[in-house]
């Protein structure tokens, strides 16, 4: 057995090559990460903002790009009343800096030897680690069925509808899943409200066929998704959460 | 007060700052009720500049308290029987 490496994780410097818009509210900030070592699908870093006066305020963001990608993706959804958030979203521009560190966080990961049939439950930009799952079992050509329900309050406020849309349709083992919790577009056939027991009990397959799970999101939708997971009969060493406050970004 | 309710995750990198190992997959024991989990699943109070608290998601005891001030950290492990790393 090999020893776990402790390693201590430092504050780097990280340029923005591109910052692109997701949706009204969300952008993604592509970057540049000298000595990057890599990361699993799941994990994120923590971002740090100083103010001339040097007070710091610092956040976590999930990484959205693929292991295999070149460049280190963060997606950051905009909080109005956020610290740090509308700096990310509103200000930042190609080329400027940005201190992280990482990549952190061992338990929501997910690579494809881990198998699956895998289920991926998200509300909001909660769907960003999920997408960072989802592209690297693309870009593997993984054939692990994998099965994503995303809850989001208006068709505008997907993020990756895109993306999502195209690689369903060339991969007939990804389905995904929507949801839409406040206002729908006209003739929507789709789902229209919070996920409950009883969608994840048509989408979700049964206790069975151990799906493991991945569920990420505000903390009340994790909370429901995760009792209503183990209440169906799934194994809940098999459901793996994470979850952001309501506040804070 | 302004507090940040977040989980296990995200502080992994904060409470990296004091453990070398890898927090989110180490499992606890609280020493409240007994119940054991993943500190990444536990849930974590982050009260902002003074310090992060991770408590047991059964029984709200504090697992673990950590306060920083001028670069120097104080931890407090009373509320945690045993950690095992993963």
């Amino acid at each position: 057995m090999v020893a776990v490496r402790p390693r201590r994780l430092a504050w780097r410097l990280a340029e923005v090559v591109e910052v692109v818009p997701e949706t009204p509210r969300t952008k993604s900030l592509v970057l540049e990460v000298p000595g990057w070592e890599g990361h699993k699908a799941g994990q994120h870093v923590d971002v740090r903002l100083t103010a001339e006066d040097g007070y710091q305020a610092q956040r976590s963001y999930s990484i959205a790009s693929a292991p295999e990608d070149e460049r280190l993706v963060l997606t950051v959804d905009r909080l109005d009343d956020g610290e740090v958030s509308p700096y990310l979203t509103d200000v930042l521009m190609a080329g400027d800096k940005l201190e992280l560190r990482g990549p952190i966080g061992g338990y929501f990961t997910w690579e494809a030897k881990d198998g699956g049939p895998l289920l991926l439950v998200g509300g909001g930009s909660g769907v960003v680690p999920l997408m960072a799952m989802i592209r690297h079992r693309a870009v593997v050509s993984s054939g692990v069925p994998a099965r994503l329900l995303y809850s989001s309050r208006s068709y505008e406020e997907i993020i990756y509808r895109k993306e999502l849309e195209n690689l369903a349709a060339r991969d007939s083992l990804l389905e995904v899943i929507h949801t839409l919790t406040r206002s729908r577009p006209e003739g929507w056939s789709g789902y229209d409200r919070r996920i409950d027991a009883d969608m994840l009990a048509e989408v979700a397959w049964p206790p069975d066929k151990s799906p493991l799970a991945f569920v990420c999101g505000p903390t009340p939708l994790v909370e429901a998704v995760a009792t209503a997971l183990v209440g169906l009969g799934h194994d809940p060493a098999r459901v793996k959460t994470e979850r952001f406050g309501a506040t804070g970004g | 007060m302004d507090e940040l309710r977040l989980d296990g995750n995200a502080a992994a990198g904060t409470l990296g700052e004091v453990f070398s190992f890898e927090v989110s997959t180490t499992e606890y024991a609280c020493g409240g009720c007994g119940s054991t989990g993943r500190l990444g699943g536990a849930m974590v109070y982050e009260v902002r500049e003074l310090g992060t608290i991770v408590r047991c998601p059964s029984c709200d005891n504090a697992l673990i308290r950590l306060a920083h001030h001028r670069g120097r950290y104080l931890v407090d492990l009373r509320g945690t029987r045993y950690l095992t790393t993963g």
